[in-house]
C-alpha cells in the first residue's frame, strides 16, 4: 500500500495574547492510502490541529507534511487552495453548509473551482447527492434539513469533486445516535467502496469503531499505536 | 475562480432589516447630491435658454451684467450701422434697444424680492421668437403698459393682468402675460424700451442685442469695435454665452454649497454601510473560513464582500434618483447674484448627473465596503471556522 499521507517531526505552537502554547510536539505518522484513520483524545490534545496541517488549512511551525507525495509546507496559498480544492474534501462537526444555497448549490460550490461544464457539474452533483441518499432534496436549502440529512449534504460536498482524502472533524459531534450511525455507514462505504482515505477527529467511541485505526494524542503528542 | 454570483446575491437579500437601513441612508444621500446638481443645472438652463445663438448682445467692456452697462445713444447709433447686424423684409436692423432695471415687489410666500424689468425694442419679437403671449395683449409702444413672465405672474402679489405697478414715477399696467419657455425671461417683466428710458429719464441703454448675419461677419464686427475709439469701450458676444456666463455664479455657489453638505450627509452613509458590512463578515466568519477551505482564494472573499457592499449602494443611488427625478415637477426660485432679481427655475435631470450621482453612490459603497471585505478576505482559514 503507498502512503497517502506522511507527517514528519511536526510541531506546531500559537501564539495567544504574546504567550507560546504549544499544541503539537513533534508529531509523526504515516497513513497509507485507502485508510480509516480516527484521532483521539481529550480537548486541546492536538487532533484537530493535525487535521488541519494535513487537508493544508494550516501551517505547521516545524516539520513536514507530505500528501500523496507533494510537501503542502513550500506551496504558497494560491497553490495550497488549489491543491485543497482538487485533493481534500471537508466534512465538519456542524456541517459549515451556505445557508442562503440550497443542497444542490452547496454540493456544486467546490466544482466551481473546477473547469467543468455546468451540465458536467449537474451529473457530478446529482451522483454525489444520490451516493448519501439525497437525490430528492436537491432543492431544500439547510434549513430545511435535519442534522443528519444536512451532515450527509457536507459529505456530498466533499466527495462532489471525487478527492481522494477525506478530513471529517467531529462529523457525529451534533448529530443523535441513529444520525451518528448512519453518517458511520456513510463514512464507511466511502472507505471501502471508493477507496476514499479517511482521516476523522472524534470523541465519540462508537464512531471511531468504524475506523481501521485508531490513534490517540495527549496534551500534543501522538501516542503509539494501540496505546 | 469566482464565488458564485448568486451566493452573493441571496446574501444580500438574506439580510433584508441591514440591507433596507443602508440602502435608504445612501438613497438620501443621493436624493441630497442629485437635487443640488439638478438644482444647479436647472439654473444653468433657464439661463443659457434664455439666450440664443443667432444673437449677439452689445454691453459695456468690464460690466457683467446688463444692469451695470450702459451704451449712451449716440453710440447706439453709430453701433447700430455696423456691418454683420441681419435686416428685416422691410430693410430695417434687427436690433433690440433694452435698458434693465429691477424693482421690488411683495413675494406670495413673504417678504419683498427684486424682479427684473426690461425695456425692449419692437424688433425684440424677430430675435427671441420663444417668447409667446400666454394671455392679454402685448405693450403697445408709447404706453406705460407691461407684459409680465409667468414666473413673475406666479410668485408675486400685484402681478396679475390688469394690476397696476408703480416704478419710475408713474403707474404701469399689466396687459399681458407672456411664456419664455422655461427661460430666465419668464422671471422678468417687458415693457416699451423708449417709455423705460423716458421714465428713468436716462440717456442711455443697457445693451443692445441683435440677429447677427453670419460669424465671420461678427469676427469683423468685433475687430471694427476694438480698433475704433468712440466704440471701444463696448464688447460683442454671442447671447447665449453671455446667459451661460450669467449662470456660473450662482450654479457654482449652488454646487459647492450642495457638495459640502453632501459629502457630510455621505460620511454617515459610508460609515451605515461600513457597519453593515462589519456584521455581514462577522455573522458569516464561519462561511468565510470554509468557503476557503474548501479552495477559494482570498480575492475571492473581497471580491463577492465587496461587491455586496457595491450592490447596497447601488441599489441605495438607483432609489436616491428615482426620488429626486420627482423633483423636476417643482420649480424654485433663488436670487441671482448677477441681475440682483429674482430668477425661477426647475430642477432639472440629465444624463450626466445620474451618471455622477451613481458613481458616488459606488463610492460610497466601495468605501464603506473595502475595509470590512478585505479583513474578510485576509482571517486565518482555521480562526474563521472556529467562528472566531
Amino acid at each position: 500500500m503507498t502512503t497517502a499521507i506522511k507527517v514528519e517531526n511536526v510541531s506546531k505552537t500559537y501564539t495567544r495574547d504574546k504567550m507560546s502554547v504549544p499544541v503539537l510536539n513533534n508529531v509523526s505518522i504515516e497513513i497509507p492510502e485507502g485508510e480509516f484513520v480516527a484521532l483521539m483524545g481529550p480537548s486541546g490534545s492536538g487532533k484537530t490541529t493535525l487535521l488541519n496541517l494535513i487537508a493544508g488549512i494550516d501551517r505547521p511551525t516545524g516539520g513536514r507534511v507530505s500528501v500523496q507525495g507533494e510537501d503542502i509546507g513550500t506551496m504558497n496559498e494560491s497553490s495550497l487552495a488549489k491543491w485543497r480544492s482538487r485533493n481534500i474534501g471537508f466534512i465538519f462537526q456542524f456541517y459549515n453548509l451556505i445557508p442562503v444555497l440550497t443542497a444542490y448549490e452547496n454540493v456544486e460550490l467546490p466544482l466551481m473551482l473546477t473547469p467543468l461544464s455546468k451540465a458536467q457539474r449537474k451529473q457530478q452533483v446529482e451522483t454525489s447527492l444520490a451516493i448519501v441518499g439525497l437525490a430528492d432534496r436537491m432543492k431544500h436549502t439547510p434549513n430545511q434539513l435535519s442534522g443528519g440529512q444536512q451532515q450527509r449534504v457536507a459529505i456530498a460536498r466533499a466527495i462532489a469533486t471525487d478527492p481522494n482524502i477525506i478530513v471529517a472533524d467531529e462529523p457525529t459531534g451534533d448529530l443523535d445516535k441513529k444520525s451518528a450511525l448512519e453518517i458511520m455507514t456513510l463514512l464507511e462505504r466511502l472507505n471501502k467502496e471508493f477507496g476514499k482515505t479517511i482521516i476523522m477527529v472524534t470523541h465519540d467511541p462508537s464512531a471511531a469503531e468504524h475506523a481501521h485505526i485508531v490513534r490517540h494524542l495527549d496534551k500534543g503528542d501522538l501516542l503509539p499505536e494501540g496505546a | 475562480m469566482k464565488i458564485p454570483f448568486y451566493y452573493i446575491l441571496r446574501n444580500f437579500f438574506a439580510r433584508k432589516l441591514t440591507a433596507s437601513i443602508t440602502i435608504v441612508g445612501v438613497a438620501l444621500v443621493v436624493f441630497v447630491f442629485a437635487a443640488v446638481l439638478m438644482m444647479a443645472y436647472g439654473v444653468e438652463k433657464a439661463l443659457i435658454s434664455t439666450g440664443s445663438d443667432e444673437n449677439a448682445i452689445i454691453t459695456r467692456k468690464g460690466s457683467n451684467n446688463e444692469i451695470s452697462s450702459i451704451i449712451d445713444l449716440q453710440t447706439a447709433n453709430e453701433l447700430s450701422t455696423l456691418k454683420g447686424i441681419a435686416k428685416d423684409a422691410q430693410g430695417k436692423v434687427v436690433v433690440s434697444y433694452e435698458v434693465a432695471t429691477v424693482i421690488n415687489l411683495d413675494k406670495k410666500s413673504g417678504g419683498m424680492s427684486n424682479v427684473s424689468v426690461r425695456g425692449v425694442s419692437p424688433q425684440v419679437f424677430v430675435l427671441r421668437p420663444g417668447v409667446k403671449l400666454a394671455q392679454g395683449t402685448w405693450f403697445r409702444s408709447g404706453s406705460r403698459e407691461i407684459v409680465v413672465g409667468k414666473q413673475t405672474n406666479a410668485r408675486f402679489q400685484g402681478a396679475a393682468l390688469g394690476d397696476k405697478v408703480k416704478f419710475g414715477g408713474d403707474f404701469w399696467t399689466i396687459v399681458g402675460i407672456m411664456d419664455a419657455n422655461g427661460s430666465a425671461f419668464d422671471s422678468e417683466m417687458w415693457v416699451d424700451v423708449e417709455q423705460l428710458r423716458g421714465a428713468y429719464k436716462r440717456d442711455a441703454y443697457s445693451s443692445m442685442t441683435f440677429k447677427f448675419t453670419s460669424k465671420d461677419d461678427l469676427e469683423t464686427m468685433k475687430s471694427k469695435i476694438s480698433g475704433d475709439p468712440r466704440l471701444n469701450q463696448m464688447e460683442v458676444e454671442i447671447e447665449r454665452s453671455f446667459f451661460e456666463k450669467q449662470s456660473e455664479a450662482l450654479a457654482m455657489f449652488l454646487r459647492v454649497l450642495g457638495l459640502v453638505v453632501t459629502i457630510i450627509f455621505s460620511v454617515g452613509a459610508m460609515i451605515g454601510a461600513m457597519i453593515t458590512m462589519y456584521t455581514s463578515v462577522a455573522n458569516r466568519t464561519v462561511e468565510i473560513g470554509t468557503l476557503r477551505a474548501l479552495g477559494f482564494r482570498r480575492g475571492a472573499v473581497l471580491f463577492a464582500f465587496l461587491f455586496e457592499s457595491l450592490m447596497l449602494s447601488l441599489v441605495g443611488g438607483v432609489s436616491g434618483l428615482i426620488l429626486a427625478s420627482g423633483l423636476t415637477f417643482f420649480s424654485i426660485s433663488t436670487m441671482n447674484f448677477s441681475s440682483f432679481s429674482e430668477l425661477a427655475f426647475s430642477f432639472a435631470m440629465s444624463p450626466s448627473i445620474i451618471i455622477t450621482s451613481l458613481l458616488f453612490a459606488i463610492l460610497m459603497g466601495f468605501v464603506g465596503g473595502v475595509l470590512p471585505s478585505w479583513r474578510a478576505s485576509r482571517m486565518k482559514i482555521v480562526d474563521s471556522l472556529r467562528g472566531a
